[in-house]
């Protein structure tokens, strides 16, 4: 059965004064519709290349990813992307964030009315209604990433791509985040890719994780599945033991098997 | 109320009547009172110190003119510039009533008569001049900056234009005002015939002047502006998939607002010191021009007039800042920025 994501063999490389460098190496993953992936491994193993190729921003070098059957190859909102530093525009409020989105991408498809509520129902989701008319100057970076979130998915994605959405928040803010993603993503159930380093952040948001092998030439080493049940609690998980048993995989793989095996 | 004022001296970087705004609403008067005596009483001190060595060095300077003015002449001379002006005006108005008058005696004897209404030809006065000079600046600051942003937004956009321009950037930026004159006079002269011209020679030729040298400030600092914009902004624009045009207007140039501001800053600030050297060759009737005759009547008054004049250009050089910075700040999107 063709799946609904499909990254198919995707090798790249960058040309460099010393000759191309191969950053990513046969890169196969099939995503289902709905599912929630998680991507981790060491920093610099080209996590962020994978999402990169996948929202189009970079061109693989050999294979490719089809998305639904059709190929990829250049951005596009149904490939949203949460980037880590928000990258909200400064100059306009939260609101004004989120309405460039929608109305670059409904325009022609939605009434004025229909937008303005289709932008304030998706700043209610992420709980920002109150601060709605503040520049992202004027709110904190949990904030600023809320709105981040927001615009995403007021563009209707087919896959949100999340790159270290949380990365550069404090702990107790990046565990808020996690679950309202948590509980936006039982309620749209969404498509998501998430790049992350964070065991516990893959472990709790994730269906499947993948992790990847130290670059050059970087390749996924493993895939793990977590079937634990949803709504999942991230107090009550802290002593299940499945979960523990997920969460060792993980670092087990990070620090014991990350090196690529030798074929 | 209060609240209003503070924030409008903040934003016009009047900084130092929000203590006294604070004080007259009744705020923590002692802490308010310090902070007056530090803002406001440093600076006037500092001041007073200079009027007094200025005074004390000016008089063991004697030129052929005489001794170099004092703070006292020099207000002395202010003075009789501001009664010149009203004595020229009211010098004005008397040559319109009686004009006026012997056209009605005209018409009375003869309603078919031709009456003829001349305008006033009188001097110009100091204020007249500095208009003439606000005038001239604002038009010459205005054609350069429509020409540098856009310039300045494309080749911030693409490298290859961006190595382009540069080289012809870096050599004209030095040139100095007086080198360009005599071109800009001759070409002005060539190029700008008309019979019913609806601007002066002198005032396009010192226009022009002002306009080639306060090009560069803008259009590099608008280069640098939009081609430091931040990649995730522009990766947000591709992922909507924005037009180019619209990525320009939606994405680059508000982004590069502030610096774009900041290059228009000091590209008025050099504008308003060209402007008087090209007066002054220009003969463009104007602060320069004033200066220029004063030097050249040489009489004992001339030094402390053109005293004046300097202290105008300063004050008047200022105000621009001001007003600019007030703009500045109101585009910027980040409050918190600290911007002098």
């Amino acid at each position: 059965m063709e799946k609904y994501l499909n990254i198919d063999h995707v090798s790249i490389e960058f040309p460099t004064a010393n000759g191309p460098f191969k950053a990513l190496d046969n890169i196969s993953l099939k995503i289902d519709k709905g599912e929630f992936v998680s991507i981790i491994g060491h920093s610099g193993c080209g996590k962020s290349t994978v999402m990169n190729i996948v929202g189009g921003l970079y061109q693989a070098t050999t294979g490719g990813v089809l998305l639904e059957g059709k190929e990829v190859n250049e951005p596009g909102p149904d490939r949203a992307i949460v980037f880590q530093n928000h990258s909200l525009f400064p100059w306009l409020t939260s609101y004004e964030n989120v309405e460039l989105a929608v109305k670059s991408v409904f325009k022609g498809k939605k009434s004025t009315a229909e937008m303005k509520e289709w932008i304030d129902y998706n700043i209610e989701l992420v709980h920002m209604s109150h601060a709605k008319d503040k520049l992202p100057s004027e709110i904190s970076g949990g904030m600023k990433q809320r709105i981040g979130i927001a615009r995403a998915l007021a563009m209707e994605p087919k896959v949100l791509l999340m790159d270290e959405p949380f990365g550069a928040l404090d702990a107790l803010t990046r565990a808020h985040l996690q679950d309202s993603l948590m509980e936006i993503q039982s309620n749209l159930n969404n498509t998501v890719i998430m790049i992350t380093h964070d065991v516990d952040e893959a472990v709790l948001l994730s269906d499947k994780i993948v992790m990847m092998t130290n670059g050059p030439a970087a390749t996924i080493g493993d895939v793990l599945e977590v079937d634990l049940p949803r709504p999942r609690q991230r107090l009550e998980l802290a002593d299940d033991s499945r979960y523990n048993h997920f969460r060792s995989e993980v670092i087990h793989f990070l620090h014991e098997r990350h090196a690529r095996k030798v074929a | 109320m209060k609240d209003k004022f503070i924030n409008f001296f903040e934003i016009t970087g009047f900084t130092w009547f929000v203590p006294v705004v604070k004080l007259i609403s009744g705020d923590a008067r002692e802490k308010q009172a310090g902070e007056l005596l530090k803002m406001v009483g440093i600076p006037i001190l500092a001041l007073i110190i200079f009027l007094g060595l200025w005074h004390v060095g000016a008089a063991k300077v004697v030129t052929s003119l005489g001794q170099v003015p004092g703070p006292v002449q020099v207000w002395e001379q202010a003075s009789i510039l501001v009664d010149e002006h009203y004595a020229e005006r009211e010098k004005e108005k008397q040559f319109y009533q009686r004009q006026d008058k012997r056209n009605a005696e005209k018409l009375v004897k003869n309603p078919d008569a031709e009456i003829k209404v001349r305008p006033y030809t009188g001097k110009k006065t100091f204020f007249d001049q500095i208009l003439t000079s606000l005038w001239t600046v604002f038009i010459g600051f205005v054609v350069a900056s429509i020409i540098a942003i856009p310039i300045g937004v494309i080749s911030g956009l693409s490298d290859t234009l961006y190595s382009a321009i540069n080289p012809l950037i870096q050599i004209f930026k030095p040139v100095s005002p007086l080198a360009w004159l005599p071109i800009v006079t001759m070409v002005v002269s060539a190029v700008y015939v008309s019979d019913d011209p609806m601007f002066s020679k002198s005032f396009v030729t010192s226009a022009i002047t002002v306009t080639l040298c306060s090009l560069w400030p803008t259009l590099i600092n608008t280069a640098v502006g939009v081609s430091s914009i931040d990649r995730d902004l522009i990766n947000v624009g591709r992922v909507l998939r924005l037009s180019y045009l619209t990525t320009v207007f939606k994405i680059v140039i508000p982004s590069s607002i502030p610096m774009i501001f900041t290059g228009l800053r000091i590209s008025l600030g050099i504008g308003w010191m060209v402007l008087i050297a090209a007066e002054m060759l220009s003969q463009n009737p104007g602060l320069g021009k004033f200066v220029w005759d004063e030097f050249q009547n040489g009489s004992s008054a001339s030094l402390g007039r053109i005293m004046v004049a300097v202290v105008t250009i300063g004050i008047l050089g200022f105000l621009l800042d001001r007003i600019m910075l007030t703009i500045q700040k109101s585009f910027s999107y980040d409050k918190n920025a600290v911007i002098r």
